[in-house]
């Protein structure tokens, strides 16, 4: 019987079965970054132990960074956690991409840019949002900083083994509907819990026809659906982006391609579950809310209370509209903004802002509204600049940035005030996840944050930008 | 490294409302700004029990005195989704927490919890609510949450049946929460799959 990619990348990284039944998985790549690491390299000290493998171990910093300018002072406690990771680099060994170096940026755009990220590979890192690399074709997850410290130890941790669940989205996207709004809308479908337990594969022609990037910003949000880890079978899109990477050996390349290739599930492997999508269906999504499984339609009402099917759903529409000061009922087209932010590991990739460039020249962004363009990393900021892209931005009204994570999750200086309403093309709409413990934010892909920062208020890309032909829903 | 085996938690308990209450709610990303996990505990839930405009104490439940002393934290569905970070477990444990009760919990918030020793354990809506009522109808109600029985009871006479996962529980009644010198212990086995990876 045919083996899962899932399958295959676990069995070859199963080190033994401990005594409480879990598996020692040995994990190929270990990323890590400021904010989860110190904890962990402190444990590590206590115990006197060593990194088992520095050479697995890549490091760089993303969470604190100053966007505005990188090198500006930073507030005392940042600037203990960059010296702290800083010093445990050199300690034990581990490469560090720092901001001398170039190469710094989010740690999951860092690892696919450098080649570090391959198929067939288990990669975890102190971050949920490491299924990112699944796109590679890699079995990557986030951990606690404990695993992050059994990871430095041993190169192993304990893990239970997961359910697959193939998704699979075929047919054809309308025009001015973007990765980001297949995985809103899987997630939407599937509920923020429904992938507990499981791993996600990615499948059906429209992944296979996705970019690189496209499908990291699925995998990027798997874990918003609940999923611990998710990927797309390598191919030779897989390759042709990893050929040539700083990481990759090419030594004898057509032999390692076959090799990642050959991690791809199997034409009769069987899954746990499937989910079928039909891609016609997905229209520009829009979150109302504060789970990332709040979205609807960029055409659709922000949903009712009152029409909820179950007391529970009733009182979570409640909490969140409460929360979002938003009316029942009502357009959420329309609804103000008062920042827009392009950027994060979910789109924060030269793709990102190269599609985003396409639309917005001639275009300013609306009065009051503060826009900010984060590029992923220092190379995307790099290749954008070459490109002029910044300018675009930057004449269309953007402030445009330096590398980081930013106002993903704004343990930097860039940051809600109150309750700003901010069009983000991040991955999360908790309750204060940009900063202010009353800011609010609406999910949804970039060239429709664009869009909400030019008309000032949420809008329909496909209009303002004149993404013919109009969706078949009003 | 001998670890403390644990069979049974008991301590009064606190309920606090809301399903799927992420880790950014309990503790918010700016108090990760740290290098150690020591001090979290007077950050856990702040944005919710603070009033964010004045810095008033809002009616939180973590706020009444009467649970003052409460060790057991209840809880809806969902519990702890959302990032991955530690600090989330590391700053409810700090804060005096010794076992969770849920409806259910994210993997990662579950398993880092594993890890330090604090129990996370589900029981049905309808027991939740049970014991809800009782330690807010009286604080002073004593929860015991017996691993080895696999039982949740209270001194208000309730008796349920809890779910855990058979290897946290284990590894729990076992002593073996922490699972480091086991990892430490397969070298030998580590290096061997390592060397049949042809990229490590
Ligand atoms: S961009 Fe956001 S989600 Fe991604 S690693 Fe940074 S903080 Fe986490």
């Amino acid at each position: 019987m045919g083996k899962s990619l899932y399958q295959k990348v676990w069995e070859s990284h199963a080190v033994s079965t401990l005594a409480d039944g879990r598996t020692q998985v040995f994990i190929g790549t270990h990323l890590i970054h400021e904010v989860t690491s110190p904890q962990a390299f402190g444990m590590l000290r206590d115990l006197g132990l060593k990194v088992k493998y520095p050479q697995r171990t890549f490091a760089t910093v993303d969470h604190i960074v100053p966007t505005e300018n990188q090198d500006q002072p930073v507030d005392p406690l940042a600037a203990e956690m960059m010296a702290a990771l800083q010093s445990n680099a050199d300690d034990f060994n581990v490469t560090y991409f720092d901001l001398k170096s170039g190469k710094q940026g989010i740690v999951h755009v860092v690892g696919p840019e450098q080649g570090i990220t391959q198929p067939g590979t288990t990669i975890a890192c102190g971050d949920s949002h490491t299924a990112t690399h699944g796109a590679f074709g890699a079995i990557a997850f986030g951990i606690g900083t404990t695993q992050v410290r059994d990871v430095l130890a041993t190169q192993t941790m304990a893990m239970e083994a997961l359910k697959v669940r193939r998704i699979e989205v075929n047919g054809k996207l309308r025009p001015g509907v973007y990765a980001k709004d297949v995985i809103l809308h899987i997630i939407r479908q599937l509920g923020a819990k429904g992938g507990i337990g499981y791993c996600y594969e990615y499948a059906g022609n429209i992944f296979d026809e996705m970019s690189m990037e496209e499908r990291m910003t699925v995998c990027n949000m798997s874990i918003e659906g609940g999923a611990r880890c998710g990927y797309v079978n390598p191919d030779e899109k897989t390759v042709a982006y990893l050929k040539g990477r700083p990481y990759v050996d090419m030594s004898d390349f057509e032999a390692t391609a076959a090799r990642w290739l050959s991690f791809a599930s199997d034409p009769d492997a069987t899954f746990d579950d499937v989910v079928k999508i039909d891609a016609g269906e997905i229209e520009p999504t829009v979150t109302w809310g504060i789970s990332p499984d709040h979205g609807i339609a960029i055409s659709e009402t922000i949903p009712d209370p009152a029409a909820a099917a179950t007391p529970v759903e009733k009182a979570s529409i409640e909490e969140a509209l409460a929360y979002m000061k938003l009316p029942a009922g009502t357009p959420i087209k329309g609804v103000k903004v008062d920042v827009a932010f392009i950027g994060s590991c979910t789109n924060g990739r030269l793709s990102d802002f190269r599609e985003v460039a396409k639309y917005i020249q001639g275009h300013k962004v609306a009065e009051g509204v503060k826009a900010i363009a984060v590029p992923g990393s220092q190379i995307v900021a790099q290749l954008c600049k070459q490109e002029g892209i910044d300018k675009i931005f930057t004449a269309a009204g953007f402030e445009w940035r330096e590398a980081g994570c930013s106002m993903c999750l704004a343990m930097n200086p860039d940051k809600l005030v109150g309750d700003q309403l901010c069009a983000s093309s991040s991955n999360r709409n908790f309750k204060g996840r940009q900063g202010s413990p009353t800011g609010r934010t609406v999910l949804m892909s970039p060239v429709m944050v664009a869009a909400a920062a030019i008309r000032g208020s949420v809008a329909d890309a496909r209009e303002l930008f004149d993404l013919a032909p109009q969706s078949a829903v009003a | 490294m001998a670890l403390a085996k644990v069979t049974s938690v008991s301590g009064t308990g606190v309920f606090v409302p809301g399903a799927d209450i992420d880790t950014d709610r309990i503790i918010p990303a700016r108090f990760m700004k740290c290098v150690t996990f020591d001090g979290l505990g007077e950050f856990a839930f702040y944005d919710v029990r603070f009033n964010p405009e004045t810095g008033e104490k809002t009616e939180h439940p973590l706020n009444d005195p009467r649970f003052k002393e409460a060790s057991i934290l209840l809880a809806g569905v969902n519990f702890g989704c959302g990032s991955s970070r530690e600090h989330a477990p590391q700053s409810l444990s700090k804060y005096g927490f010794q076992a969770v009760i849920a409806e259910s919990f994210a993997e990662i918030f579950f398993g880092n919890s594993t890890t330090l020793a604090m129990p996370c354990v589900t029981l049905t809506a309808a027991e939740i609510a049970q014991l809800r009522e009782a330690v807010e109808a009286d604080p002073a109600v004593e929860i015991t949450i017996d691993l080895a029985a696999k039982r949740v009871r209270s001194s208000a006479g309730h008796d349920f049946a809890l779910n855990i996962p058979e290897s946290a529980r284990d590894a729990l009644v076992s002593g073996r929460w922490d699972p480091i010198q086991e990892l430490l212990d397969n070298e030998s086995k580590v290096s061997a799959t390592a060397a049949a990876l042809s990229y490590v």
